[in-house]
């Protein structure tokens, strides 16, 4: 085991050492120029060389690319050319708001996805197994936008369930950082009205962003569940005469957790990053509008530093999962 | 009067017993002669008419008119133009790109394998909306860029379902035999390994249409890919979505247009797996 996390751990490394070196070659070989994109069209030429200067952007690429490693090794990712601050500290503003949106519809995504995929396999063919397939397709096929655009429009133009973009009412004072999630903050803080509103803001954006997590569980859920479901322990615990509860539970839905762990692990890899567009549309202030609007601004430092931290995160789930796996089937061990 | 020989084969039986895959291919056959027939079926997607804002759905606009007066329904049916294209060139250069990696390192083995595999593990582990809006960032947006971007992200699925495939079929008799005839291993590659690794790449590339659709109308909603008025699915939801008050049908349309489109190609995708890979049928 400490082998194999030994060699993953290399590997991880390789694989962030890529993301970064890629994500740096994208930035530079391209024709877009950030000096431009950051002074304006009425620079003059003094000021855009003055600016490529500071910024170290009339260097050569292989030293730009030299200064970049050096300073990533003394945990430096550089400046924004957009807020002009570190990034390392901007990544952590933002980044806390992803991690509890995406928590959120890790947790919508369970809640609804596991049980509907449950259901429809003990009912297979029967009209609920339909009615679950066939919101499981429409919602995997479904923009994410516009299904966000749709639950604005209804929950809170129209009905006013919840409430609108944002993380927080504006009249309400934010709770001491902490986490930087803004709901356990409120809730360490005993602020209950702040947490009360928190969670209310939450709710919508985690639903819209869980939806396609929510359909793809399901989906695998469901034929997870087929698959052990027709297995002979099942049959023969059946036959024994164990409750049906226990059976489903115990016997098939433990049997079935592996191909499901492996979908979730993906789904957080994604959700992270899917945050985007929903990020985006209920301007929430995570790595995704960050990530957004520095790529309209020719951030590249920017763009970089979350493109490093996505693929770190991707990496370490996907390790996680792996690690997972040899807890949940003993059959499973790394040598 | 009895089906063609071919509708009654064991495959094709299995293919249109199921009513998802057949209403998949149809939705599937019908958006693409619709995008064919574009210029037959629809007006000019770019002709405003200030006068006729926001109108609802009527015989005369099918789908109702935008916030400056341009045929909603023109616009989505010259859209389906851009996204099919974008799913089909996005699908077949991943397919390309990552079928020549997965081959090369199925086939070579060894040191080239491993370096193959992780430069692929490198671009599975990019954020894929991340990396698409830098791409088309600092390329510029435009269409051809939006289709670059997304070709970056999808290809390593397949270089990693080629080689798994590679590494599956390579020892099978048959091609012991031809290596022990004297094939050359290029020779080897594409007439004996190659044939028979086809199947689960066709079914991914069917799902990869849908999501390269998808992923390419997100882009366009947050104004990475092509820019108005280009009748653009994703763009038209995003320039559309501040009237989903007064004119709902305006972005409602193309985002239908998307979801029917993606779900044309999933469903196609679960019919082609169960038809062609018989280990991943389910039970149904």
């Amino acid at each position: 085991m400490l082998s194999f996390l030994l060699r993953r751990l290399g590997y991880l490394i390789f694989v962030v050492w890529g993301v970064g070196f890629a994500a740096f070659f994208i930035s530079h070989i391209v024709p877009a120029d950030p000096a431009a994109a950051a002074l304006g069209s009425n620079a003059r030429p003094a000021q855009i060389e003055a600016y490529r200067h500071k910024y170290g952007l009339d260097l050569p690429a292989y030293q730009q690319y030299l200064r970049y490693m050096v300073d990533l090794f003394r945990g430096d990712l550089g400046n924004s050319l957009r807020t002009q601050r570190p990034i390392l500290s901007d990544l952590k503003d933002f980044f806390p708001a992803t991690f509890e949106l995406t928590l959120g519809a890790m947790v919508f995504a369970v809640l609804f996805g596991l049980p509907f995929g449950v259901i429809a396999a003990l009912y297979q063919d029967r009209p609920l197994d339909l009615i679950v397939r066939t919101l499981a397709l429409v919602g995997g096929a479904t923009p994410v936008y516009w299904l966000a655009i749709l639950a604005l429009e209804l929950f809170h133009s129209r009905l006013g369930w919840l409430p609108g973009p944002g993380e927080l009412n504006p009249y309400l004072i934010e709770p001491h950082r902490i986490t930087g999630m803004m709901v356990v903050d409120a809730a360490l803080a005993g602020e209950w009205q702040v947490f009360w509103s928190a969670l209310r803001h939450l709710i919508m954006p985690a639903a819209v962003l869980g939806a396609f997590s929510t359909a793809l569980l399901a989906r695998m859920v469901r034929s997870a569940m087929l698959e052990v479901l027709s297995q002979d322990y099942v049959r023969t615990a059946r036959a024994k005469g164990l409750a049906g509860r226990v059976v489903t539970f115990k016997h098939a839905l433990r049997n079935a957790a592996l191909p499901v762990l492996t979908v979730m692990g993906s789904l957080l890899g994604s959700l992270l990053t899917g945050a985007v567009l929903t990020e985006t549309i209920f301007s929430w202030p995570g790595i995704g509008s960050y990530a957004t609007s520095s790529a309209i601004g020719l951030d590249f430092p920017a763009v970089m530093g979350v493109t490093l931290v996505a693929g770190l995160a991707y990496s370490l789930i996907n390790l996680l999962v792996d690690v997972l796996y040899a807890v949940f089937d003993p059959r499973i061990t790394y040598a | 009067m009895t089906a063609p020989a071919f509708l009654r084969s064991k495959p094709a039986r299995r293919f249109l017993r199921n009513p998802g895959t057949v209403l998949g291919t149809a939705l599937a056959v019908v958006l693409v002669v619709i995008a064919l027939l574009a210029p037959v079926l629809a007006g000019d997607p770019l002709l405003q008419n200030l006068g006729h804002r926001l109108q609802g759905p009527s015989a005369q606009h099918w789908f109702g008119t935008d916030q400056l007066g341009r045929d909603v329904w023109s616009r989505v049916v010259w859209g389906s133009r851009i996204s099919l294209r974008i799913g089909f060139v996005v699908v077949a250069v991943s397919l390309a790109v990552g079928g020549a990696v997965g081959m090369a390192a199925g086939m070579l083995g060894g040191f080239w394998d491993e370096l193959l595999m992780r430069v692929t593990d490198i671009f599975l582990a990019f954020p894929a909306l991340i990396l698409a809006m830098a791409i088309s960032a600092a390329l510029g947006p435009s269409l051809g860029n939006v289709m670059i971007a997304v070709a970056a992200v999808s290809w390593p699925n397949y270089a990693r379902l080629l080689r798994a495939q590679v590494l599956a079929v390579r020892t099978l008799d048959y091609v012991e035999a031809s290596r022990a005839l004297g094939a050359a291993r290029f020779r080897q590659a594409f007439l004996h390994v190659l044939p028979n690794t086809l199947t689960p790449l066709l079914v991914q590339a069917s799902f990869d249409i849908g999501s390269a659709i998808l992923t390419a109308a997100g882009l366009g909603f947050i104004g990475f890919g092509a820019q108005p008025p280009t009748p653009e699915w994703g763009a038209m939801v995003s320039e559309t979505r501040n009237f989903i008050n007064e004119a709902p049908w305006a972005s409602s349309a193309p985002a239908l247009a998307i979801l029917v489109t993606v779900l044309a190609f999933n469903l196609l995708g679960d019919g082609l797996r169960d038809v062609l890979d018989p280990r991943g049928r389910t039970r149904r």
